[in-house]
């Protein structure tokens, strides 16, 4: 797994706050036993209602920086919002906030996403608006976003940031390593060992 | 000094991965059809096989028909679907339960067949490729929602990798009105801390209002935990819980069950313990609300007012003014379930309103039991009959139109009085459908005025 200590591209900015896993990926496209091909269906139904929609703008085609502002991601888990937006070509994500399933559920794909206040948020997001060309840089490390002239502090969860660094944001094999760590524990527990008389 | 949070958080540890996140034993993993297919693929591309096929259940519910669950299904990618899990299930050794097959009395929801069959127990990790996970708190157990390559996780390690919770305690005190249910308890607290307001928290529901709750209304507060922004919410086991527990299927039995209680007991938050966050609520002072928004804090009493500092796009999308009232709000579905009111005591206070009274003209109006067990014992008391008496349809358990995932959907701007737990935008299958959130006693009064009342208007009326 390569370390992700930046990324560059463009920048997609998509306001509103509280935008739901709902908004983002409809569940009729859940109906499939794959993630193949969502990033069609990314905020489908929003952008049928607004033809000015972010994701309906050409000027935005092939940024790699979503912008956006609070609770981003709540509601559902599906994995399937993170996976569109991942197969769009999304590699980081800027905001005020996010629901912490889509968080985690971003990072494992290897997509940070970055947190910082309204004000350089929204610096950021008029910026893209306005000069949709401008080259963003999202540093992993210090958490400065830079973008022509405007620099802005974000934050990652600390635990993922150094997750991100050492290449080490999909979990799956770490959780497998010393097993028998994880059997020990489970030992203990005494739902598992059947609640014996001497616990 | 220990909440239960932490003291369970402590015995599921496994270590601190070098990522700085902690590893966590996964006590129970519940898998339904929607969100693990992808999850076995990536198994299978791995080679990994799955760590403790034992402690992970499968059932069907967010596809699956609730008209005819006679198998094959009409619906093909509902049969599809099933057809996946089914071998998914059948090549690693794990227990489904799903129309056609082995013990399909038990297919249901997942958060309502958890609970009913002894599954969910205190001081459980649990996780579910679903966010209302948290449902399984009600019982004692930390219970997280979790995305698809987290399920690839659990099923090959029975793991996940995560960062501990704060916890904010929420105390509701007094008796609740007669009329006012946990539904409102909980969409009045998450009005009052906001949809955002728990991102970061466990919470810890508590207080003498939580105490007199049955496990089924404390499985409606917990549920809705993520609306509020909560990963996972609870509440302390106690001598209630004990009861709902003994003699389920998968709880332990004879002296193993006073050796549970035993540590069940222990494991509760202590008198001492510390908090990061505490917030109080009257009970006394709640009274049946309503949702006028596209998300579940955007609500009111029913005697009150939408407030003049309303969201625009809410109300323009729903087509609400400010200073209405939602009260007299003319809807054209009523549903009853969903994993967050789809229990007999839903079911049972529901018939209670409609028994005799018939559901407006214009209104189309659907009971979906959680459970092929709730649907079987709300027959066994006759409801079924109430129901489609008074003009509702009666259908097998799934999540239906709760999230609009079967052929249950709104059409074009209906409006829907739902007691399920999410009124987003294009949630009910209808990209410019209307979702009005209440209890389920408030949607049967809805179906049979027609338009929004007020339940205790009805209740007031002699039942006949």
């Amino acid at each position: 797994m390569a370390a992700v200590t930046s990324v560059t591209g463009r920048g997609l900015p998509l306001r509103g706050d509280d935008l739901d896993t709902d908004r983002i990926m409809p569940a009729r496209f859940l109906r499939a036993v794959t993630f193949e091909g969502l990033e069609r269906h990314l905020f489908e139904d929003d952008r049928a209602a607004d033809p000015s929609h972010a994701f309906n703008n050409p000027r935005y085609t092939g940024a790699t920086i979503l912008i956006v502002n609070k609770n981003f991601g709540c509601g559902s888990s599906r994995e399937h919002a993170p996976q569109g937006l991942a197969r769009s070509g999304i590699r980081a994500i800027v905001g005020e906030s996010y629901s912490e399933i889509f968080l985690g559920n971003s990072a494992v794909l290897g997509i940070p996403c970055f947190t910082a206040d309204r004000a350089s948020i929204e610096a950021l997001l008029t910026l893209a608006e306005r000069a949709p060309e401008t080259q963003m840089t999202a540093r992993v490390d210090t958490g400065v976003v830079s973008a022509g002239g405007l620099s802005i502090q974000a934050d990652l969860p600390p635990a993922l940031r150094d997750a991100f660094m050492s290449g080490q944001w999909n979990p799956a094999a770490m959780l497998l390593d010393k097993y028998d760590e994880v059997e020990a524990v489970a030992g203990r527990l005494p739902y598992i060992s059947g609640f014996p008389s001497d616990t | 000094m220990h909440t239960l949070f932490h003291k369970v958080w402590n015995a599921h540890t496994v270590r601190a991965l070098s990522s700085g996140q902690t590893q966590l034993f996964v006590g129970l993993h519940l898998i339904h059809e929607v969100t693990s297919p992808q999850a076995f693929d990536m198994l299978r591309q791995q080679g990994w096989g799955v760590a403790h096929p034992e402690r992970t259940f499968a059932t069907v519910d967010h596809i699956v028909p609730t008209s005819a669950q006679t198998r094959p299904f009409l619906d093909l990618m509902a049969e599809d679907m099933t057809i996946a899990l089914e071998r998914n299930c059948r090549q690693f050794g794990i227990q489904l339960w799903a129309p056609g097959g082995v013990e399909s009395e038990n297919q249901g929801i997942v958060h309502v067949i958890g609970p009913e069959l002894g599954l969910t127990q205190p001081g459980m990790t649990i996780a579910c490729g679903d966010s209302h996970t948290s449902t399984h708190g009600a019982l004692g157990a930390i219970a997280f929602g979790i995305g698809t390559s987290q399920v690839r996780d659990v099923l090959a390690s029975q793991c996940l990798a995560l960062d501990p919770l704060k916890v904010r305690r929420i105390d509701i005190n007094g008796a609740l009105r007669p009329g006012v249910y946990a539904k409102d308890v909980i969409l009045t607290i998450i009005r009052r801390l906001g949809v955002q307001g728990g991102v970061g928290y466990a919470y810890e529901y508590g207080g003498s209002t939580l105490d007199a709750m049955t496990i089924d209304e404390r499985m409606t507060i917990c549920n809705m935990s993520i609306e509020g922004g909560a990963r996972a919410g609870y509440v302390n086991p106690d001598k209630t819980t004990f009861a709902y527990l003994r003699g389920r299927r998968f709880a332990p039995s004879g002296a193993a069950f006073d050796r549970a209680v035993a540590w069940w007991r222990q494991l509760a938050s202590d008198p001492d313990a510390q908090y990061d966050d505490r917030v109080s609520l009257d009970a006394a002072s709640i009274e049946p609300t309503v949702t006028w928004g596209i998300n579940p804090g955007q609500s009111v009493g029913i005697s009150e007012r939408i407030a003049a500092a309303a969201d625009e796009e809410a109300l323009t999308f729903m087509g609400f003014e400010r200073g209405q009232k939602v009260e007299g709000r003319k809807i054209d579905v009523a549903f009853i379930g969903s994993c967050t009111n789809g229990r007999l005591s839903d079911l049972e206070e529901a018939a209670r309103l409609v028994r005799g009274r018939h559901v407006a003209p214009h209104v189309k109006a659907l009971v979906v039991p959680g459970s092929q067990a709730v649907r079987k014992a709300a027959e066994a008391k006759g409801l079924d009959a109430i129901f489609t008496k008074a003009g509702f349809e009666w259908r097998g358990a799934g999540c239906s139109m709760c999230l609009a995932m079967n052929t249950d959907k709104l059409e074009g701007q209906q409006v829907c009085a739902s007691s399920s737990n999410r009124n987003f935008k294009g949630r009910q299958g209808s990209p410019t459908g209307r979702t009005l959130l209440m209890s389920p006693a408030m949607v049967a009064a809805a179906a049979v005025a027609g338009e929004v009342v007020d339940v205790r208007e009805m209740l007031e009326e002699a039942p006949v």
